[in-house]
Parts: structure tokens; sequence; C-alpha cells
């Protein structure tokens, strides 16, 4: 498929995939921390490239609440926040992913107050990890795009209908230039697909019942059914991404493998740091410092199994968290990278790194090497680090 | 692949164009097969004070998505930031360090500012071409053809093209005219030591 090369911001980039889908209805409330993702695409619609109904509210709240709506009505919905603006959505997150309501939404990952901060981290995204939605992290522009894209074949398709959340990070993807590769309109929409609803709102010859009271006799069970879909999503997620790896030539898995055929030490990370760890890893390697990183694409549903066969056998283990568990034992991707090692003899520690947008540098990516040196040489380092912080 | 990356820092104060420099070089590259990685770093928005803005440009594809520690080269589009240690225009640089700095003064003096030994300052009257030119001072695209006379990663007239498209949607043919002339006289007007 001929791609044209192009450069654009990771927050364009994304509004550009969103567009090319053909929403229905895209709500938003239009104030920062909104970002330019929907300033871009309100722009669209405002040229009539787009029959996109755009519909602008008070508060993220009520953002996604008319997402709910929109799609609880048979509409292709999408939305889009950041930092405290995802955390002001948050009652409202749970009861998406619980109606099964597959709206998709541009997260940019930024910093939670206080103090108040703009730039980037993944607390707010993190803060939402259990409400049920698929969280797809994208390394740059083009993985932005391309998530994106593929955000809605995943959500929408009738084995999963859940909401998917592409993550990309604030500032450092989202209001970066950066070279990506688009599809034309058409075969991005051809690839999407006309929308098709499992239930509306709107067709009084078939009625259905959308969030009604669900108590102690039944509510456990629908817990339990919509469980079991999250069992489920990894093989769409999987046969959606080989179909985008054929049509664009860009494979996805849900994590990417980088030097890793012989990596004695192992990163693990989300996101924008990935491309600085791989420039890092080259030097290492040319040192003959066996080191590879385990990028994480899909962070929701969790692929414990790919985790933890990927890390087996390894001799050193860093997690990389770009947000804070305060009072919990490291970052909430090391808790789980970790979970899902249980019961191997890989020693693995935590880096917090970045918070509130500071420069994860090339420095700290050696850091991490060295000490992944020290303690596949079998010295003991402390399990939880900060890394990059002032002395 | 490090070796072949070139690395920008813009030193500006807000209102000056810098974030659009930055960015607009990035994109701009790509007409010449590079590819460009182009950001301000964002802080309280107000006009008139330092900011600054990055730009890598590089024959493969950019993966590092961190702040410029060593640029190659500097470029400074309003010279009181070389009075101000909070802008630190010299942070991370070295002998092999490019400067060119938008200022009425000669390369001589700016050298004894900057106190870099070995670094090569050039200097341009960017804000100068701009009141001329585009008639108003905004120094940043002046700055872009005065980055083409030290380093040859496009040419003007590709830069200009490029200028042509990004301006074209939103800007009078006056306004767009006026950059067009002042890419070519700043490129031509570069004062070398």
């Amino acid at each position: 498929m001929e791609q044209k090369l192009v450069a654009l911001s990771g927050n364009e980039a994304v509004a550009y995939a969103f567009k090319q889908a053909r929403p229905h209805v895209a709500s938003a409330f239009p104030i920062t921390p909104q970002t330019e993702m929907m300033h871009k695409f309100a722009e669209f619609v405002a040229n009539g490239e787009t029959e996109t109904e755009m519909i602008l509210v008070e508060s993220e709240h009520s953002a996604m609440s008319a997402a709910v709506g929109s799609a609880a009505a048979g509409a292709r919905t999408f939305t889009a926040t950041s930092s405290a603006g995802f955390a002001l959505m948050w009652e409202i997150v749970y009861v998406a992913a619980s109606l099964r309501l597959p709206i998709c939404m541009a997260l940019v990952n930024r910093a939670l107050s206080g103090n108040i901060n703009i730039h980037c981290d993944h607390s707010d995204s993190m803060g939402g990890r259990d409400a049920g939605w698929i969280h797809l992290f994208s390394e740059n522009a083009q993985e932005s795009y391309d998530n994106a894209v593929m955000a809605w074949r995943i959500g929408e398709h009738m084995d999963v209908r859940l909401p998917v959340m592409v993550n990309y990070d604030g500032f450092i993807i989202s209001h970066t230039a950066d070279a990506l590769h688009m599809l034309p309109d058409d075969a991005a929409y051809d690839f999407i697909g006309k929308y098709k609803h499992a239930y509306t709102l709107l067709d009084p010859e078939n009625p259905v019942t959308v969030g009604p009271l669900d108590l102690t006799d039944y509510y456990f069970e629908h817990k339990a059914s919509q469980l079991a879909t999250y069992e489920r999503v990894p093989g769409i997620v999987q046969s959606v991404s080989e179909e985008f790896g054929a049509l664009t030539g860009r494979t996805y898995q849900f994590c990417e493998e980088y030097a890793m055929d012989d990596a004695e030490l192992v990163i693990v990370v989300l996101g924008s740091s990935a491309g600085t760890c791989k420039d890092v890893i080259d030097e290492y390697r040319e040192k003959g410092v066996k080191v590879g990183l385990l990028k994480i694409r899909m962070f929701r549903p969790f692929p414990v199994q790919m985790i933890a066969e990927k890390l087996a056998g390894r001799k050193a283990v860093a997690v990389l968290d770009r947000s804070a568990s305060f009072g919990g034992q490291g970052g909430p991707v090391f808790m789980e990278t970790r979970s899902a090692m249980y019961g191997q003899q890989v020693p693995v520690n935590n880096y917090i790194y970045g918070l509130g947008g500071r420069d994860f540098d090339l420095h700290q990516v050696e850091e991490v090497i060295d000490d992944l040196q020290k303690v596949a040489a079998g010295e003991e380092l402390q399990l939880i680090n900060l890394l990059g912080i002032r002395s | 692949m490090a070796g072949q990356m070139v690395e920008i820092r813009w030193h500006a104060r807000g209102g000056q164009g810098a974030k659009t420099a930055a960015m607009f070089l990035a994109e701009s590259v790509l007409t010449q097969g590079k590819y460009g990685q182009g950001f301000p770093e964002y802080g309280p928005e107000r006009r008139g004070a330092p900011m600054r803005g990055y730009t890598r440009i590089s024959e493969n594809p950019i993966r590092r998505h961190c702040m410029i520690e060593n640029p190659g080269i500097v470029i400074i589009l309003d010279p009181s930031l070389l009075d101000s240690p909070a802008a630190g225009v010299t942070a991370g640089v070295g002998e092999n360090t490019v400067f060119i700095v938008n200022t009425t003064e000669t390369p001589a003096a700016i050298s004894k500012k900057l106190n870099v030994p070995g670094a090569a300052v050039h200097t341009v009257d960017a804000t100068g071409i701009a009141l001329d030119t585009i008639g108003r001072p905004i120094p940043n695209m002046p700055m872009i053809g005065a980055l083409l006379a030290v380093d040859d990663m496009m040419s003007v007239k590709d830069l200009q093209t490029a200028l042509v498209e990004q301006l074209g949607a939103k800007f009078s043919q006056k306004v767009i005219d006026g950059n067009l002339a002042a890419v070519e006289r700043a490129n031509k007007e570069l004062v070398s030591a």
C-alpha cells in the first residue's frame, strides 16, 4: 500500500486517524488540559472535511457522559483528554467499559496535580487501569497514528465491544513534529470498516435497557461476563494487528522486542522512552553487552503470558515506570511484570523515572544498563529506585 | 547513527517564532529524504520570556525522545539572551559547536561574549532583514536561511518551496513573498568570522 510520508505532531497524526474512521460523534471539553488533538479535529469539522457531530461540553465528566450516550445510541464515537481531564472523567470511564461501548479515546499522557504540572508522565492512564478499557501505548507519532487506526477495529469487534484508549506521551510525542507514513483516507476507512452497533437505543422495534439498577442479584454475574471478555481481547488485537501489518508493512505485537534474541539483560518500558533506550542499547551492543528491550504496547489487557515467556531465563530485568504507586511496592508496570514472572528466578528491579516530564536522557538509560550488569554479576541492588532525581 | 545526526538548539523569546522554526525545519527536511524531529521546551507561555526549541535531522529514523544535551548548532534569535545566564545559550556546547546569532554586531564581538574556545560564530541581522522584507520583526525564517549557509541539509530553493506549502493556506501572498525574500537575503548576508 502506497503511503504518504508526512511530518506531523502526534496530536495531528491521531486527529487524522480519527477523521479517517469517519466517526459520527466526537465529544470534548474544549479547554485545557484538552490538547491540540481535539483542536485539530474541530478544524476538520469546521472545514467540512468530516461530517462528525462535535459536542462541546463543560467538563470531561460530561464529555465522557456524552460519549456514553452517543455510543449507546449506536454511533461511532470518540473523545480525547489528558491529565486531570481524565481524572475528572473517572466515574464514567467505568460506565463506558461496563456498558461495553466501543468508544475510542486519545489520552495524551500527562502528570496529575499537585503540584500543578503540564508535562508527561503516565499517572493519568494508570489511575484508570482497572476501569475496563483496552490501553494501547505508542512510542512515536507513527505508532500513535497506527494505534488510533487499529483502535476502532479492536474495540468494535463483536467479540470485544470495549472502549479503547490510545496513549501517547504528552509533549514528547503530542507536540513533537515527527515523520510518519499515513494511509490514504479511503484505505484507512476500508480497513476500519463501516460502524456496526450491537444494540441501539433508537430502535423501538427492539427495545433494550442500558445501565439499569443491578444489585446483589445479578451485578456480580454481569462483572463475571465482563471479566471473561478480556480473555478474548488479545486474540482480536493480534489478528487486527496482523491485518494492519499486511496492509501497511508495520507489524505490531502486544510487546515489541528489540535486540532480545540473545539478550541477558532486559529493559521493560512503555511509550516514547523506548526509542531513547534503543539508541543506548545499540551503543552497548557495540561494546558486546547483551542488552535488549521489551516495550509493552498493550498494557490492558496485560500480556501476562508473552511477558513471562520473553523474560524467562534472562540474567536481570529492569522495569521502568513513568508513574508512581504511592504506598505500593514500585510502579504499576513493575508490579504487573513481576507478578507475571512469579516463580521465575530472574532478578527484577524497578526504576521510577520522568515524573512531571523530567527529561529521560541517554545517561539514565546508561545508568539502568550499568545496574543490570551489576545485578547479572550477582550484586544485590535496591529493589525500587528513582532515576534522574536531583541530588 | 548518532554521528550522522544534526542536533540544533534554538534560543529565543516567546513570540519570535522559534517553536515554528524548530518544527518547520524538521518537517521540511522530509523533502530531502531525511528525517526530522522538532519540538519546543514548553513552559509558561509568555511573550518575551526566554524559550528553547530543538530540531534533530538525520538520514535514519530518529528514535530518541530526549532533550538535546550537546547541540552541534545553536541558533540565537535574540541577542539579549547572550547576557542572560538563565537562557543558558552555552550549556553543553564545545569547540565543534556552530553558533548563528541574530545581531548587528560582528562575529568577533559575539565570540568574545560567548567565550567558547574553538566554536564557530556566525552573525546575521535577521531582525533587520525581517523588518525590510516581511515588515515585522520576526527573525525565525531568516534564521533558517542563515542556517543553510553553514549546513547544506537542503537548498534555499527547496526551503522556499516548503515555506510556500507551509504558509500558503494561512497567509497572504505579501507575507509569503516577504518570507521568501527574507530567507534568501539572510542566506547571503550571513557574516562569518
